[in-house]
């Protein structure tokens, strides 16, 4: 199966500039599905970005984000074709990781 | 009297003129004339909005809204419907059992052909949308048909639509009195008042595009069906024009068709019909 992570990264002047887009139901535990039931919650405990091993950007995250979540932020400090890995865990120990290049 | 014969004078010849209007209310008889239509339809957003241009209908509400805009422009970077085009697209490849593909069931192998549909099928007598093409070609190879308003049609038709981004609608109504019957009543539809609420689509997508419904803002009819499929913020997922339509219906508080019901089927012939000239965007992102 294709990644559940979609990223890029643009390094602007010193701004490291970070898009990502996640695929995940990021279920909330509230909602009913079609056989009535409550679907049970499923959602990304924690989100990860490192550059060459340092973290610069953890979220811990719980059933209020939506469904295929978007993320954008900036750091400093990333250098042009270095490694960006981005990694989550859900609440079912379910995991997906990528690793991209600073553009 | 003017009225009566400058509507009329396109059809008729002149001798049949005095009887026809003598006998008749002006208009009411009239045959349907979508070309005529068309241009009125057009003509009518295009003196509403005129600081919009013409192609740029086809993003609804980020054409009236410069801050929805914006954040769209964003969004469109790193679009939501991404996920669901690459799905299409593995699906569209993927051989059927007996070996066939979606590309044998149609013209172009099935790439840059969204501006075509709907269409008439003149052996048929009916509208052929491009959701009621995709199911046809699956029962044709003995597949189960999809439903309409679920995620897989979506992702078939967002794959399709992005292969005909840019392609102008070219919607065809034969002269044949059924394709003509198909599009007036189509366009009855549109117009009809129903649900609790009275709305007819027009209210909404005529009456009030621009404007604000709660936090929404309402899309002009001129172009709505060029972005879809949609990826719905709100819904979480994406919509068919079966998913559009049938929640439409339930929002004004009335009951929706099932989808590909045959006067759905009608209504995005003629929305489809009067939208010609405009390119597809599709697929879209909405709020």
């Amino acid at each position: 199966m294709a990644s559940t992570i979609r990223v890029r990264a643009i390094l602007n002047g010193e701004i490291t500039e970070v898009q990502t887009l996640i695929q995940h139901p990021m279920d909330s535990g509230f909602i009913k599905g079609e056989n009535g039931e409550l679907t049970p919650a499923h959602f990304i405990r924690e989100l990860t970005f490192e550059h060459d091993g340092r973290k610069v950007f953890v979220a811990d995250w719980g059933t209020a984000v939506s469904k295929d979540p978007y993320v954008k932020f900036s750091f400093k400090g990333g250098n042009k074709g270095g490694d960006l890995k981005v990694s989550w865990i859900d609440n079912k120990g379910e995991t997906d990781a990528t690793i991209v290049k600073i553009q | 009297m003017v009225f009566c014969f400058t509507r009329s004078r396109v059809y008729l010849a002149v001798a049949a003129l005095a009887t026809l209007c003598a006998t008749q209310p002006a208009g009411a008889s009239d045959k349907p004339d979508p070309a005529t239509d068309a241009k009125a339809f057009r003509n009518y957003f295009v003196k509403k909005f005129p600081n919009v241009k013409l192609e740029d209908f086809v993003n609804g509400p980020y054409a009236l809204d410069q801050d929805m805009r914006r954040q769209w422009e964003e969004k469109e970077q790193f679009p939501p419907y991404e996920f669901s085009l690459e799905k299409g697209k593995e699906m569209f490849a993927k051989p059927f059992r007996n070996g066939k593909r979606y590309a044998d069931c149609f013209p172009d192998q099935g790439i840059g052909i969204r501006q075509n549909y709907p269409h008439f099928d003149s052996n048929e007598g009916k509208v052929i949308t491009l959701e009621v093409a995709l199911n046809r070609c699956r029962e044709a190879n003995g597949e189960a048909p999809l439903s309409y308003v679920d995620d897989e049609m979506a992702a078939l038709t967002a794959y399709m639509a992005f292969t005909s981004r840019g392609k102008p609608f070219d919607i065809k109504v034969p002269d044949d009195p059924r394709a003509l019957e198909a599009y007036q009543n189509g366009k009855r539809y549109f117009y009809t008042r129903r649900g609790q609420l009275n709305f007819s689509c027009a209210t909404c997508h005529v009456q009030n595009p621009g404007e604000r419904m709660r936090a929404e803002v309402l899309a002009p009819a001129l172009g709505i069906l060029n972005a879809m499929p949609i990826y719905r913020s709100e819904w979480g997922g994406m919509a068919t024009i079966s998913r559009r339509f049938t929640t439409c219906n339930s929002q004004i508080r009335g009951v929706p068709l099932d989808p590909q019901d045959e006067d759905y089927r009608d209504l995005e012939y003629f929305l489809s019909y009067v939208s010609n000239g405009l390119p597809i965007s599709g697929p879209g992102a909405r709020p």
